[in-house]
């Protein structure tokens, strides 16, 4: 059964910050779910394997040719916010 | 317990950049030092709604890479999703290989290969503010170049033993690399990457310790010395009763010093999971053919070939074969004819090589076969040891040369026979008469002045042998 | 005016064709329409008809709706999330491009759920959209705003995507029709993703014709996404009248009546009925897994969404709440930037992958998903088509489920076998109860629209639906 410090658990894994009123309501909501998803825990599935693609596909590899590139300006375009030429972020490490 | 000596044992991570035209998963070229976000496109920006197709030359790569290793190549192979947040990593994830990766198990020299796979490289973070480095700087800047770039990542079993076969390892398989052509190889460009998995252990033990990852050491010379410092730690450490943590460092070269790189907070859960927007590789006969049919011949098949068939000594086979660019020139002087045998060829090209402060000897302007004319003067007995030196240096000088032209105007042939050396004997044994007799007591030790008198008035060009020979005649000693 | 109004997209299409319809009026008749909606179905309308129409292509510039989450290069493609507000693509989804190509010309984009996660289209940043048939009530989703627009007449046709329900049920409860396509005949480039592994674009529109008709010039394979092979055979247009030697099979597990409104489940025997009238073999199936389907699909949808949604981390484009370190910069973007059912489904998302819980989770919904694929191709061996309601319920009342997730994802309870095991479906509006549209889903093998559109159309002709309600009920 999932709890509130598994859910702040996979929150922080997320990168999503949620109040504390947030948190209490997703652990109530998630663990309704979850336990609707358990169903899934009753079958008997010894030799089945899974399936990642439906339709049983090859891939069709891709020529290794050059195609066009953005320019700089589209490639920034949507930035929130750039410096020289780059997207500018607050430091991984800082704080 | 202070008297336990350990022994480390290291294994490899290494991430090649492989030198395919367009990056991983897009059409993007590759960057080779363009403006920064010039060589980026919808996919590999990771805007929303794009998709990865995988590049065909890739997998051919990692074909190559895998047959060259001897490994187990997968029928089908799978990409998967690395998931973590960095702003590196324009999705949130990095398709990488996880359960099936392209090749496992196989080995190169002493050491056994554990898998490789294919991935794609993360895009660069430069630090900006305060100091410009990590800690304590407020913002960085990123640039896609880069990222998408297609790498193989080349896990080692744990079987090196020193700092100093873990780096002699790695100039074989960067070698391995160049020769199959699918990489620069260039440390301190960042096509190849060297992670590096150590552990202590008491000498004789099976066990192994708890191990620590040292990350992206740049060159040679950083690599041992980065992995002696953390061994040197972690013995510290052991010494001291207290354990060794499993974590990953950074070692700086400037200060020696190792320094954690998570921080406490990141407990990594990767998340691994089939990505579903690439079915499976499937790896043709075809396929397979064209890797085989491209593959070289390998720095220990050449080495094998250089000591077997050309009876070079051990020595030189290894050198010649693991620095390809020595090997390549080596087999060019060889095959401009000559007559030239092919050890005094190798000595010479280690002389050359030597003048070329240990880099490519190509770079002196010397050709191959101008080279193999200067041993060929040496064997023939045209020219003594010590003049060929001499014109080596001319030859160096000027880059290149004809060696037989120099021995011309610059007088160095060998000088030889008792109607040339004798009077020249005399004048030095004349000169020097405490020495001839002592000579002629039978006190052979100080023979020497008289040769380098000789050698003085030659330049060099008299044969020490035949010296010593027309002094005993001419002091009535027998032969 | 109301005469072309009354016009499918194929009529239009041949009405300018013949030179009886001139494509700008058409345009600026609907351009009028969806600026003037009501109904929160749009979240961006062209300020005007293009300078020419390509009436020499198989559309003929009759104007499109596209759901919120085609990328569209230059116009809000936004996925009906607020951490994309604003933002402007510099690339086309490759299903628009070919509609384009085709002579299609780009009306609007149409509201939806965030990220296409949601029944009921109350879950868009940009406000719920209404139901034209009754404006107290959900037009269903994800693709509600597609499916409202069609239903009121501000667009003649529409694109819309399906993970596990998101064309069919919002065209159900609309009264229109959706289809759902096999997995992988549609390009996803372009495609703002939900679920990688069962996002399926597909029309919505007025007739089974008109869906033939789009369906055929979307369906293709592309270079740019690797599981899309496109559809072995040409999409003919349907005219099926008969449905004899059809077998139709009726999945027991499915029609057991459990949570089925008693209006939903009297108009889907009358279609049964009809369907027998017609010539076709009406059987019980077996789909034992079906009933373990939703329970499946809400482990594998989430999970890849959790990866999917990862890109939106406030660095590259979109939202972004500025803070003085990066962890606080992801955590509160993320947190003002998604809604509340997007944020749910990444936490049960990033739960299943998590170490220690892949295998029971993730692991076991894939296989059982395996058994859902088995057991639904064993059918088809035996019989051409499964029908079932579309939904449960007809279209409820706007708010009366959102504060039960679980219920909200029972109405996907008909749709999601046919998603996970990538089969295409069909819902045809076949009656209505209380006065509002019930849908009729009809689901074949992998790659049988050509005959799954026939049995829609001949079911169509029969059943002789009349739209024009809502579309009366609209009018501004």
């Amino acid at each position: 059964m999932i709890d509130r410090d598994d859910v702040l658990h996979v929150a922080r894994l997320a990168r999503l910050r949620l109040s504390d009123a947030e948190a209490d309501r997703m652990t109530g909501e998630l663990a309704k779910i979850l336990e609707h998803v358990e169903r899934i825990g009753e079958l008997d599935l010894d030799g089945v394997p899974p399936t990642a693609h439906v339709v049983a596909v090859e891939h069709e590899l891709r020529p290794d040719v050059p195609g066009p590139c953005l320019s700089r300006e589209a490639a920034l375009a949507q930035a929130p916010a750039t410096q020289d030429g780059g997207f500018l972020v607050p430091s991984p490490q800082a704080g | 317990m202070s008297d336990v000596r350990y022994e480390p044992v290291i294994g490899l991570e290494i991430h090649v950049q492989l030198s395919t035209r367009t990056k991983m998963f897009c059409a993007c070229p590759l960057s080779f030092g363009e403006p920064p976000n010039t060589r980026t496109c919808p996919v590999c920006l990771g805007l929303p709604g794009t998709l990865p197709v995988a590049n065909a030359e890739a997998i051919h790569h990692g074909l190559m890479i895998g047959l060259a290793l001897g490994s187990q190549l997968a029928a089908r192979s799978i990409f998967h999703r690395k998931n973590y947040f960095y702003p590196d990593l324009p999705k949130g994830y990095q398709i990488s290989q996880y359960d099936e990766p392209l090749c496992s198990g196989g080995r190169l020299g002493e050491v056994r290969i554990h898998r490789v796979h294919l991935e794609e490289d993360a895009a660069k973070l430069t630090h900006v503010g305060a100091s410009g480095r990590i800690h304590g700087s407020d913002a960085s800047i990123v640039d896609f170049n880069r990222g998408g770039t297609p790498l193989a990542e080349i896990v080692t079993e744990p079987d090196l033993r020193s700092p100093e076969q873990a780096s002699e390892w790695l100039r074989l398989l960067r070698t391995t690399l160049r020769r199959l052509g699918v990489s620069d190889v260039n440390m301190e460009e960042g096509s190849l990457r060297c992670d590096a998995n150590i552990s202590i252990r008491p000498t004789g033990s099976d066990e192994l310790g708890t191990k620590t990852e040292l990350k992206n050491m740049n060159s040679f010379r950083f690599i041992e010395r980065g992995i002696r410092a953390e061994i040197a730690r972690q013995e510290q450490l052991l010494r001291a009763g207290e354990p060794v943590v499993q974590e990953t460092l950074h070692f700086d070269p400037r200060t020696e010093a190792i320094t954690s790189l998570r921080s406490k907070e990141e407990a990594h859960d990767y998340r691994y999971f089939p990505e579903p927007d690439l079915p499976p590789v499937t790896i043709t006969e075809a396929m397979l053919e064209r890797a085989r049919a491209g593959l070289p011949e390998l720095p220990l098949e050449r080495e094998q070939r250089l000591a077997s068939e050309l009876g070079l000594n051990a020595e030189s086979a290894r050198l010649l074969s693991w620095r390809s660019e020595l090997g390549d020139y080596f087999e060019a002087a060889l095959a401009a004819g000559g007559g030239v045998e092919s050890q005094p060829l190798a000595n010479w090209l280690g002389e050359l090589t030597t003048r070329a402060g240990g880099e490519d000897p190509a770079a002196t302007g010397v050709e191959p076969a101008q080279l193999a004319a200067l041993a060929a003067l040496v064997s023939s007995g045209a020219v003594t040891q010590g003049a060929a030196r001499q014109v080596l240096d001319r030859m160096v000088a000027a880059g290149g040369g004809d060696p037989a032209a120099i021995v011309e105007a610059e007088g160095l042939g060998a000088v030889g026979g008792a109607d040339e050396l004798a009077p020249i004997v005399r004048a030095a044994l004349e000169a020097n008469p405490d020495v001839a007799e002592k000579l002629r007591d039978g006190d052979m030790k100080p023979i020497g002045v008289i040769i380098g008198h000789v050698m003085r008035e030659t330049r060099g060009r008299a044969d020490g042998k035949e010296v010593t020979a027309i002094v005993r005649a001419e002091l009535g000693l027998g032969g | 005016m109301t005469a072309i109004l009354d016009l499918t997209a194929a009529q239009a299409a041949a009405a300018i064709e013949r030179g009886d319809l001139d494509p700008g009026e058409l345009f600026g008749i609907y351009r009028e329409r969806a600026a003037a909606d009501e109904l929160g179905a749009w979240t961006w309308v062209a300020d005007a008809a293009p300078v020419a129409f390509d009436v020499g292509a198989p559309l003929r510039g009759v104007p499109l709706a596209v759901k919120d989450l085609f990328c569209t290069e230059g116009v809000p493609s936004q996925a009906g999330s607020r951490i994309l507000e604003g933002y402007r693509p510099p690339y086309t989804a490759t299903c628009v491009e070919r509609l384009q190509t085709a002579g299609a010309t780009l009306l609007g984009k149409t509201n939806q759920d965030e990220f296409a996660m949601g029944s009921s289209n109350e879950n868009s940043g940009f406000g719920p959209v209404l139901n034209p048939w009754d404006r107290s009530r959900v037009p269903g989703g994800s693709s509600g705003g597609s499916a409202a627009a069609v239903a009121a007449g501000s667009a003649p046709w529409a694109l819309g995507t399906d993970t596990g329900g998101s064309i069919r049920q919002p065209a159900a409860l609309c009264g229109i029709v959706g289809l759902k396509p096999t997995y992988g005949t549609v390009s996803r480039f372009g495609m703002i993703a939900f679920a990688c592994s069962l996002d399926q674009a597909g029309p919505l529109t007025r007739d089974v014709t008109d869906a033939a008709l789009l369906y055929r010039h979307m369906a293709g394979a592309d270079a740019r996404d690797a599981t899309a092979v496109g559809h072995p055979d040409e999409i003919g247009l349907p005219s099926a009248e008969r449905l004899d030697g059809v077998r139709l099979g009726v999945p027991v597990e499915l029609a057991g009546g459990e949570g089925i409104e008693p209006g939903v489940l009297a108009a889907f025997e009358r279609s049964l009925a009809l369907a027998r009238e017609l010539g076709a073999t009406v059987e019980e199936v077996s789909l034992p897994t079906a009933d373990r389907a939703l329970s499946a699909y809400y482990v594998i949808a989430p999970a890849e969404c959790s990866s999917n949604l990862a890109r939106f981390d406030g660095v590259r484009y979109g939202l972004r709440v500025e803070a003085d370190d990066l962890l606080t910069m992801y955590t509160e973007t993320r947190h003002d930037g998604f809604g509340d059912e997007v944020k749910r489904r990444i936490l049960i998302g990033t739960y299943a992958l998590s170490s220690g819980y892949y295998d029971a989770y993730y692991g076991r919904a894939q296989r059982v998903r395996t058994l859902i694929a088995r057991e639904l191709a064993a059918v088809f061996e035996r019989v051409d088509a499964i029908v079932t309601p579309t939904s449960p319920g007809v279209a409820f009342e706007l708010g009366s489920k959102s504060a039960d997730p679980l219920a909200m994802y029972l109405n996907d309870f008909f749709t999601v076998p046919m998603s996970l095991a990538g089969v295409p479906a069909i819902s045809i509006p076949c009656g209505l109860a209380d006065g509002l549209p019930v849908g009729l889903q009809v689901a074949g093998a992998a790659f049988s629209e050509n005959r799954l559109l026939d049995i829609a159309y001949a079911l169509e002709q029969g059943l002789g639906f009349d739209g024009s309600p809502a579309r009366g009920g609209a009018t501004p």
